[in-house]
């Protein structure tokens, strides 16, 4: 498991990261392993190997006092003797782009906190990075409110009240409207899109709601504290969260649907020949699939199940007759 | 534990390549950090142990000059001076030990919380891993980030499209550019010549600006409409961008091309719940339909929502809007691979 690390990742991301990690674990006499492992996304036997591969660098002599010192046995990690790479490498080009980047899209955010936090960090950044930064000014994030200012407004009032709000509310994949009762827990911005997170007592578990389906918010004079088991969500693994017993779907994606496999979570992905791939992925609810495949056209195909490559065609043929009925046009009879 | 000494080469070769390499190339950094002159090559030999061990003066020669490479692209400033300032014909080599280190900047627990805030808004984009590494460099001072976040917000922002990696560094480096771009409606392809001058992520789409040198014009293009490779067609810093130029604003007046067109839906009753909160107007037609009045501006953008409502919306016009929902729905009927005869 460990080999394959070694074989996969270049000599050069793994020097940039023990000159990083360097400095880090000097500052951080004693610090577990499992820890290290965490901060650097990497396993503790990687951690391993590389404080291992340290302990082989030194200043030129290759003698006993001109070695890194590095001490691990007891699972907490001690570094010594490393003066010369004791501060960590300027930030790259990227490395300043996204950071300041990723600030001002934040600071630009109408009514946000924190302003004075964002502007100090980022006029210190700037300072740091110099020339890397240079460009970073055209390249912009637009993270905006869009069209749900009000509704975001009164969810904020209702987070740092905590207060229970009342939403009617679009389910656009069964474009279908409910009513619920909410327990907010936070706001974010995926994608460009605003979404609620919150405790929701219809479903009784965490849920996302986007800010532009919400057809109204009522702050409700009740204690709006969510449950213990209320878990926000790992943002990093995507806002559709798929569970095992989920049915298992098949499609045939063409060049031009190929983005669903990004905008989804899929359990596997072919590329296919034409740029096109054969992707699948697993869904509670196959409402809003048959939806997607309605919208891609030629460019998709259902392959499994059989039946829901059925529903599919069944609907579309129904959605042309329409079409079909009124004069001259130009449908291929079903 | 101890191996002390200078490492047998035996030992190294039992070990995978790139650790080898990767030690080599350390050793080598800690090396041009630590001399305070110049290093003469053959001195750079001979103290790196991993280069004692090659075999020849060539092979010497060869690995040596791909390791600068290697190190300069990471960011390392790795400086060629005279090793002796009256006779220029030896190069030595060092690094400059100010120019390599992050400058001494200390951040308080809350700039570190807005800082991680923005490392992480990159989380699913092709800049996770340097935002992730920038932040643990800030934060090798020792501070640890407040993570209770007073914001409230966690923005996620996405570069799901194949062109960004190469237009980034091509609006960096200001490097021409030439690819195929898809027109909104008939989705045409066209070679198009543009020199970059920004980016920016608009609701959730990045585009490109710059000047379209066929065109003799400024141009948005969405980077999602970029078919295939993006080719350089040039060198860097070509060209200049006009100074203060701001993509956002850019974007926000030329992406929307046109005005917005009225159209009318027949919509079924009980469903199209998003179309008729936008709705200018809504009447009934009879039990089963209503009548539904909506301005739109993007007739493809519109025709992917309207088709995904399958049969219970139809559209009664403009007819090029009514076109294109049929050609979703007819390829839904009959997806690919083309077969010739509809299945019915």
């Amino acid at each position: 498991m460990n080999a394959t690390r070694h074989v996969s990742e270049s000599a050069t991301s793994r020097l940039s990261r023990l000159l990083t990690m360097v400095p880090w674990l000097l500052k951080r006499q004693g610090v577990e392993i499992e820890e290290v492992a965490r901060e650097f996304g990497v396993t503790p036997a990687q951690v391993e190997a590389d404080l291992a591969l340290l302990f082989l660098c030194g200043t030129p002599g290759g003698y006993h006092g001109d070695l890194i010192e590095a001490e691990w046995e007891s699972g907490k990690v001690f570094l010594g003797n490393a003066d010369t790479i004791k501060r960590p490498l300027r930030l790259g080009v990227d490395e300043a782009l996204a950071l300041i980047v990723g600030l001002r899209a934040l600071a630009a955010v109408p009514g946000i906190g924190e302003r004075d936090a964002l502007v100090r960090a980022l006029a210190k950044l700037e300072a740091a990075t110099g020339s890397a930064a240079t460009g970073a000014s055209r390249i912009q994030v637009v993270i905006d409110e869009g069209t749900s200012k009000e509704t975001m407004a009164l969810a904020q009032e209702a987070l740092a009240a905590h207060r229970r709000v009342h939403l009617r509310y679009l389910v656009p994949g069964r474009d279908e409207s409910t009513e619920r009762d909410v327990d907010p827990m936070r706001v974010i911005n995926f994608d460009a899109q605003w979404y609620l997170e919150g405790w929701c007592h219809r479903a009784e578990d965490v849920r996302l709601f986007r800010f532009d389906r919400i057809e109204s918010l009522t702050v409700l004079d009740q204690d709006g504290t969510p449950p213990a088991e209320a878990q926000p969500r790992d943002l990093d693994s995507g806002v559709f969260t798929p569970r095992a017993d989920d049915q298992l779907v098949r499609l045939a994606l063409g060049p031009g649907a190929a983005w669903v496999s990004d905008y989804y979570p899929t359990e596997s992905i072919e590329p296919t020949q034409d740029g096109g791939a054969v992707v699948t992925l697993r869904t509670a609810d196959t409402a809003w699939l048959r939806r997607m495949m309605w919208r891609l056209g030629s460019q998709a195909r259902v392959l499994e199940p059989a039946d829901l490559a059925l529903e599919v065609q069944r609907g579309a043929r129904e959605a042309l007759k329409a079409y079909a009925a009124a004069a001259g046009s130009t449908v291929p009879s079903g | 534990m101890g191996l002390h000494g200078p490492v047998p080469s035996c030992l190294m070769s039992t070990q995978p390549n790139a650790a080898v390499k990767t030690e080599r190339l350390l050793n080598l950094v800690i090396c041009l950090l630590y001399t305070r002159m110049p290093m003469s090559k053959s001195k750079i030999r001979e103290v790196v142990p991993q280069y004692g061990a090659t075999a020849s003066e060539e092979a010497f020669d060869r690995m040596f000059e791909r390791d600068k490479d290697e190190l300069r692209d990471l960011g390392i400033p790795l400086v060629t001076e005279p090793l002796d300032v009256f006779f220029d014909d030896e190069p030595g080599y060092r690094i400059d030990r100010r120019e390599y280190a992050l400058p001494e900047i200390s951040f308080a627990a809350d700039e570190l919380a807005v800082l991680g805030l923005a490392s992480r808004a990159w989380a699913q984009a092709s800049l996770a891993g340097p935002a992730a590494q920038a932040l643990r460099k800030l934060k090798a001072a020792g501070v640890e980030r407040d993570d209770s976040s007073l914001i409230g917000i966690e923005p996620r922002v996405r570069t799901a499209e194949p062109a960004f990696e190469k237009v980034k560094k091509a609006v960096l480096e200001r490097i021409p550019v030439t690819f195929t771009y898809r027109a909104a409606g008939s989705g045409e392809g066209t070679t198009r010549h543009v020199q970059p001058w920004g980016i920016a992520s608009w609701h959730g789409r990045w585009y490109l600006t710059g000047f379209d040198t066929d065109r003799g014009a400024p141009r948005v293009f969405r980077l999602g409409r970029i078919e295939g490779e993006v080719a350089t067609a040039g060198k860097p810093a070509a060209y200049d961008v006009p100074v203060d130029h701001q993509p956002r604003a850019m974007i926000s007046t030329m992406a929307v091309e046109r005005d917005p067109q009225p159209a009318v839906l027949r919509v079924r009753v009980g469903a199209g719940h998003s179309l008729r909160r936008r709705a200018a107007n809504v009447g009934d037609i009879d039990d089963t339909w209503s009548q539904v009045r909506i301005d739109f501006t993007d007739t493809e953008a519109f025709a992917d929502e309207i088709s995904s409502f399958g049969p219970d919306v139809v559209v009664e016009n403009p007819t090029e809007l009514r076109e294109s929902v049929i050609r979703r729905l007819t390829g839904a009927l009959d997806p690919m691979p083309s077969s010739e005869e509809v299945s019915g």
